[in-house]
């Protein structure tokens, strides 16, 4: 029974959704709307066992002194900070001039820019790195990104305004973004829907049993 | 070792330096720029741009601060336009930051003169709906009754009790849905859900890193725009003729995809130089 209950639920939720996808009329539209009702609830609630989580690992990892185990100190801290100033703040936690707004503007916003921005310095050590032109494909992938970093700012234009009109640098990257870029992005994908119905398919036949866990 | 090999074993402190200085550099200079508009940032603006005044334009911030720099003077040049053509704006959040960002915003555009002289009220001209858990399938549940997506706006004001939302059931009562989005849950479940499923106008703004994977979605006019970047959002103020940090930042953006070009040159040409004593030893 431990098995079975859990994949007849599986197995009928499943197949309700899908005749519910296609058939938009009560009682069906009543039964989608009660299952997306019933999942916002469990996705908030799945906020506290996030928050629990994370409460969890950092306390374990102080306890036990695990390697950095100082900034799960932080971790721990910013959080508390942030729950305890946007609880004392009420409904307008958010608005211009409260405490929780200087915190996120002066901390929060500053962090994650940060993280984000990262990204420019490893796109830039990573392009003089890996971009050679060492075979066609390479040489290939080489001018796209060329001709589409380039073509993406306004540099691209100053450099290629003399070019007639459909031949300049943002033609060419408008070009690879709408054709063989666009049909890439496309058979990925599909192939990626293909694999989420067939996956799907097996959970909600009860083909794949590992979200069971055991054996 | 020859300058050519020297060049190949580059300290990347090296290049994380340039790249910080042709970054950083431009942002004190107030350069103006051509911006050249793309069909899919012309797209997003000819449906708002079309749209009458008064009708009912739904705006989802479903991205955090990490992403600010690209998306909020989207949303900030996308608010500025419905506002000068007296549309009604409702914004709400699938990601819980999404919300405060959109304030940022609002408090940004609502404070421009020639926007505060219409002396636009909260809650009859615009209303914030706030965050709701649920992802994608939150989308659903606004596909046969928004209020119970969300009960209360961000102020704990009950849905129904607000001006703007009366009349406003579904998405057969919006007349353009517009989505700012850094990831999941985003345009991909937006067009998946709200454009597929309940036959909603979309169009979206997405990150650079983002864009790209949306295209599918333009060739079947699943989404009828796209905001791709910080050039996306400096398209949108062209077009809007109201030139802001969009199109200020786009003088550090070409610095820096020169500088890169630049490197990924460099980096070829050392490659080249130093192939046939590769192949020697």
């Amino acid at each position: 029974m431990r098995r079975e209950v859990p994949l007849m639920i599986t197995a009928i939720v499943g197949f309700t959704l899908i005749i519910v996808y296609f058939v938009p009329h009560p009682p069906f539209s009543d039964i989608r709307d009660l299952f997306a009702d019933w999942f916002s609830i469990i996705a908030a609630f799945a906020i506290y066992l996030g928050i629990l989580s994370l409460l969890k690992i950092n306390v374990e990892k102080i306890h036990r002194k695990k390697s950095g185990w100082q900034f799960s100190w932080v971790t721990i801290l910013g959080f508390a900070l942030f729950v305890v100033v946007g609880i004392t703040e009420g409904r307008d936690f958010g608005e211009y001039g409260t405490r929780y707004y200087y915190l996120y503007d002066r901390i929060y916003y500053p962090l994650m820019a940060t993280m984000f921005s990262i990204l420019a310095f490893f796109i830039g050590s990573a392009s003089y790195r890996a971009f050679r032109a060492r075979n066609r494909e390479a040489t290939l992938l080489l001018l796209a990104a060329f001709f589409v970093m380039l073509g993406r700012v306004p540099i691209g234009y100053y450099l290629s305004s003399w070019l007639p009109e459909g031949w300049r640098m943002g033609d060419m990257a408008n070009a690879i973004m709408s054709y063989p870029q666009m049909a890439g992005q496309r058979a990925v994908m599909i192939g990626i829907a293909l694999g989420i119905v067939s996956t799907s398919l097996r959970v909600i036949l009860g083909i794949e049993r590992t979200f069971l866990g055991g054996d | 070792m020859g300058f050519f090999e020297r060049l190949l074993k580059i300290d990347r402190r090296i290049i994380f330096t340039l790249i910080a200085i042709a970054i950083a550099l431009p942002l004190f200079f107030n350069v103006s720029m051509y911006v050249e508009t793309t069909p899919e940032v012309r797209g997003v603006f000819d449906a708002v741009d079309t749209l009458t005044a008064g009708s009912k334009v739904l705006i989802s911030f479903d991205y955090d601060p990490g992403s600010m720099p690209e998306l909020q003077p989207m949303a900030e040049s996308f608010f500025r336009h419905c506002f000068e053509r007296d549309l009604k704006v409702i914004v709400m959040g699938l990601w819980p930051q999404g919300p405060l960002q959109a304030n940022w915003a609002l408090d940004v555009i609502l404070n421009e003169p020639d926007i505060k002289a219409k002396n636009l009220q909260y809650g009859v001209d615009y209303v914030n709906l706030g965050y709701t858990a649920g992802n994608e399938v939150v989308i659903q549940r606004m596909g046969s009754d928004i209020h119970a997506a969300f009960p209360t706006d961000y102020y704990g004001t009950p849905t129904d009790e607000i001006t703007i939302m009366k009349g406003v059931r579904n998405f057969d009562n919006i007349n353009f849905v517009y989505n700012l989005s850094a990831g999941y849950p985003g345009t991909m479940e937006w067009v998946q859900f709200a454009a597929d499923r309940f036959r909603a106008t979309l169009g979206a703004g997405n990150t650079a890193v983002q864009a790209p994977l949306m295209y599918p979605y333009l060739g079947r006019r699943q989404l009828v725009g796209l905001l791709g970047g910080m050039k996306g959002a400096a398209e949108y103020e062209v077009l809007a003729n109201r030139p802001a940090r969009g199109v200020r930042y786009m003088f550090s953006q070409g610095i820096a995809h020169a500088v890169v070009v630049f490197f990924v040159i460099l980096g070829n040409v050392a490659f080249f130089a130093t192939r046939k004593k590769r192949k020697e030893s």
